[in-house]
């Protein structure tokens, strides 16, 4: 009896063991479906890209300065989807990145405590807002408000969308310039008033440099969000290639184009199905070399403080 | 104007030329929020003179120094009751038209880690005649080696002032804080426990440092060190709670306190 | 001497007056610079409610889209969004937390780890649309899932998985070690300790996270286009819960479908002004939506901070 006691707790507590080794095994595939995603992502855009390429020597790729691949004649130079994007991106940074780190400042040095607990949750609101909203608002309201301003403005043009664009990005440049400011220890900030130096004096000479790296990984994360918007400018930038460097213009962008060939019905496996993938990695790259020197950016700022 | 409130001096230490007092707290009360940190203090600091706070942690000796440069006013809730003169020009330093970056102005500090800015050695001492407007090089030249020289630090740091203040060692960059606190020739330098985060090498070129400043300036030191005020200072405040228990002449705290509490502390059964 | 003292603390004086206007001047720019935001989301706000009023009525909530803007409603949209949406939260609620669990509660500190912490915050930077080209290429074709309710919910899963995971493990690492080291002392294992408090505990924060993915993934388009959701439906998908037996049915997985932003989309890019208030509509009740859910989180967490002193 007393054996048959030991050797049954022995076996629950095995039982036990194996449950529990499962159960680890089930929550490291949870965690491993992350990396399973980037595999998938990259997979995907390499296996069609490939194919694509096999078909479009990447040279004409990168230097044709037409891109018709749904017409007869078909032409696949990504330069026209290159100039919409960087033309609507550097728009919305002009409006972001001043916005936002002045915002940055002003909440993290000069708020009262009252304006920032409900400025910061409206910011992130703001944020929240559908980009398809902000999409018909930038061509419904702001281009015929532009229109007023500059009567040959097109109904379609990057200006309109990049502000907008700009409006939606500046949460992003702010809340994380502004988490970077609040980390300089409040020692260097009382090292400067001892000095006699005014709010102003000790953001600007103390706290922004101090923050450096992190304000600059605001920017770039910034940067990384205006290059992969997609629908503000699919509504209010048109979908017409257009290789431009004048905001005035109608241009579409590379994430415009993919979501216009998405709404056509372009059979499995054509070329034209394989140019939004194609389109798709140059994106993807574009996004991933920003990402990746913005978390280094960051996590240099962390290991300073 | 002589401190009707302020405890005297006894009156042997007081020998050779009489102090001259370069400031007094009156009646000093200190509240964060409800907390009433510091009760009626009346203390003189005398002209270029060491005077060091004791007492145990907590007591309100570094609360009572940041009433000087006005730092509480950095943060909401914090309300200061009485008055700190500043003399000759009789300024209360607590006077509500008074801006405390004036006070900080004539006022410098030294803080208890040292707290370098992220900027080169040079641009750290300059910081205050920048933030003074000075931009003339060979003026800003001439302030940064004096005050590198009062602080002891010159010799080692001439052949690369352009370096970044964070790559000089703990001592050193405490040193770099002394001369940016010097460098824009404040009337009364504040020491925060400046040693606490040194090793003993590095306090005592601070101690010898602090000797030798006071030939220029007037000096009040927070320290929780007891051998380091007797070292270093003429007078000596010891306080207990937010209370100041006494106030004299160094060596008349150190060897014949008159107060009971004091003598506790200082001989160790307390604290 | 004190002639002296005089002059410089008037020079101070003056030079303070000087300096202090620049903080008045960017305390001003700084308060525009906030008014630009409200101003902007206000007038986005009235702007879509003024030109949305009309169509906003319970008929509009009730009706197929229809070819003529007057009867066209976003019935099949809104009821496409949820179906959507519960795919999404059965997929990426269980996996989200799971690895949040995972990482903070089990993760030996090796390459792996490692690998899956860089993992996750890199992919929370990739843009939405390359998500949609991940779906079109492996659910729609490889897997042969198609352009489903299905299809939506996973792609839309696996884009909010780095809110959720990142989520969860920052409602962990607040709980206190004295808390999991208690657990342990009284001999509890590993996944007993997370599933009877772990996870209780740090629930609200893991909601947060939850309420906020989804709060983004109800306003998704780019990537739901390009698995290429149809922009015209006048039918529903079949019910969950039929009248015969089994009762339950799962088609409703695999059927065709509409959600809310696509609608929106559809009726912007009209030229005919009458759709295009449909739009402002339609745009009124995904804002709402959204911003409620996300106001929700704001709110629970902040009762979260009030509330809370370990």
């Amino acid at each position: 009896m007393p054996e048959n006691f030991v050797s049954d707790r022995l076996a629950r507590r095995r039982l036990r063991h194996v449950q529990e080794r499962i159960i680890e095994f089930i929550l490291f595939l949870a965690a491993c479906i992350s990396v399973a995603t980037t595999v998938g992502i990259v997979l995907i855009l390499l296996r069609e890209s490939y194919v694509f390429f096999q078909q479009v020597p990447l040279w004409d790729f990168l230097t044709d300065t037409q891109w018709t691949p749904l017409f007869s004649e078909a032409r696949y130079g990504i330069l026209p989807l290159l100039s919409g994007t960087l033309v609507s991106s550097a728009v919305a940074l002009l409006v972001a990145i001043p916005l936002g780190t002045i915002i940055a400042i002003y909440l993290s040095e000069f708020a009262p405590f009252a304006l920032r607990e409900v400025a910061k949750p409206f910011l992130e609101l703001l944020g929240g807002v559908p980009t398809i909203v902000y999409g018909y608002f930038a061509l419904l309201f702001v281009t015929p408000l532009l229109q007023k301003i500059f009567p040959e403005l097109p109904g379609f043009n990057l200006l309109s969308a990049g502000l907008v664009m700009g409006v939606m990005i500046i949460p992003y440049v702010s809340s994380v310039s502004e988490d970077a400011m609040r980390a300089v220890p409040m020692a260097l900030r009382e090292g400067s008033y001892a000095m006699g130096a005014t709010r102003f004096q000790t953001a600007l000479r103390v706290v922004t440099p101090a923050a450096f790296s992190g304000i600059a990984a605001a920017y770039i994360l910034g940067i990384s969000r205006a290059v992969g918007e997609t629908m503000i400018l699919a509504v209010a930038a048109g979908m017409q290639p257009n290789l431009t460097w004048n905001p005035m213009e109608p241009a579409a962008t590379i994430t415009a184009y993919i979501v216009q060939v998405a709404l056509g019905d372009l059979p499995y496996g054509s070329i034209g199905y394989q140019t939004i993938f194609a389109a798709g990695l140059t994106l993807a790259l574009m996004t991933l070399f920003f990402n990746v020197l913005g978390h280094a950016l960051r996590k240099r700022f962390r290991q300073a403080y | 104007m002589v401190g009707t409130t302020a405890p005297e001096v006894s009156a042997a230490a007081a020998a050779g030329p009489a102090p001259v007092k370069k400031s007094e707290s009156r009646n000093l009360n200190f509240f964060y929020g409800q907390f009433q940190a510091l009760k009626d203090i009346s203390m003189p600091i005398y002209e270029k003179k060491v005077t060091a706070l004791i007492g145990p942690s907590g007591c309100g000796k570094s609360t009572f120094m940041r009433c000087f440069n006005r730092m509480h006013d950095l943060y909401p809730g914090n309300r200061y009751e009485g008055q700190i003169m500043l003399y000759p020009d009789n300024t209360d330093l607590l006077n509500r038209d008074v801006d405390p970056i004036e006070v900080r102005m004539r006022i410098s500090m030294v803080f208890q880690k040292p707290n370098p800015f992220p900027k080169s050695i040079y641009e750290n001492v300059a910081y205050g005649l920048r933030v003074r407007g000075h931009t003339r090089r060979a003026l800003v030249d001439d302030k940064v080696e004096e005050a590198l020289r009062s602080a002891a630090l010159w010799d080692e740091v001439k052949g690369r002032l352009g370096d970044l203040a964070f790559n000089l060692s703990g001592g050193q960059q405490q040193r770099l804080c002394i001369a940016r606190a010097l460098a824009t020739d404040p009337e009364i330098l504040l020491f925060d426990e400046p040693t606490s985060a040194l090793d003993p090498i590095a306090t005592a070129s601070i101690e010898q440092l602090i000797a030798d400043l006071k030939e220029k300036v007037t000096i009040l030191i927070v320290t929780h060190n007891m051998q380091q005020a007797a070292r270093v200072s003429d007078y000596t405040a010891y306080m207990y709670l937010g209370e100041l228990i006494e106030f004299d002449v160094t060596d008349t705290i150190f060897i014949k306190p008159k107060n009971k509490q004091t003598e506790d502390y200082i001989t160790g059964r307390f604290g | 001497m004190s002639d002296a003292t005089a002059v410089k603390v008037r020079e101070i004086r003056a030079l303070i007056a000087r300096h202090k206007r620049w903080d008045i001047v960017f305390g001003t720019i700084g308060v525009l610079s906030l008014m630009i935001g409200v101003l902007t989301f206000t007038v986005l706000f009235l702007d879509m409610l003024i030109d949305g009023a009309p169509r906003l009525t319970w008929d509009f909530l009730t009706s197929f889209p229809s070819r003529k803007p007057g009867q066209a409603g976003i019935l099949s949209a809104w009821v496409g969004s949820t179906m959507v949406m519960i795919v999404t939260i059965c997929a990426a609620v269980p996996l989200g937390v799971g690895a949040g669990v995972y990482l903070e509660e089990y993760a030996p500190k090796n390459w792996m780890t490692d690998l899956i912490e860089i993992n996750v915050t890199n992919l929370a930077g990739v843009p939405s649309i390359v998500y949609g080209l991940l779906a079109l290429g492996l659910f729609v074709y490889q897997f042969g899932l198609g352009q489903s309710v299905l299809t939506a919910g996973l792609t839309l899963a696996l884009l909010i998985l780095p809110v959720i995971i990142v989520a969860t493990r920052e409602a962990i690492r607040s709980i206190p070690a004295a808390i999991r080291e208690g657990s342990y002392a009284l001999g509890a294992t590993k996944w007993q300790t997370a599933a009877y408090h772990i996870i209780p505990y740090s629930l609200p924060g893991i909601l947060t996270g939850v309420i906020i993915g989804l709060a983004r993934a109800i306003g998704e388009t780019a990537p739901i286009i390009t698995v290429g959701a149809l922009t015209f439906i006048a039918f529903l998908p079949p019910a969950p819960l039929q009248a015969e037996p089994p009762f339950i049915s799962f088609e409703w997985l695999l059927s065709g479908f509409t959600v809310m932003p696509i609608q929106m989309f559809n009726w912007t890019s009209r030229p005919e002004a009458a759709f295009q208030s449909n739009a402002a509509a339609a745009g009124v009740v995904l804002l709402v939506m959204t911003l409620s859910m996300n106001a929700l989180a704001i709110y629970i967490r902040y009762r979260l901070r009030k509330n809370i002193k370990w």
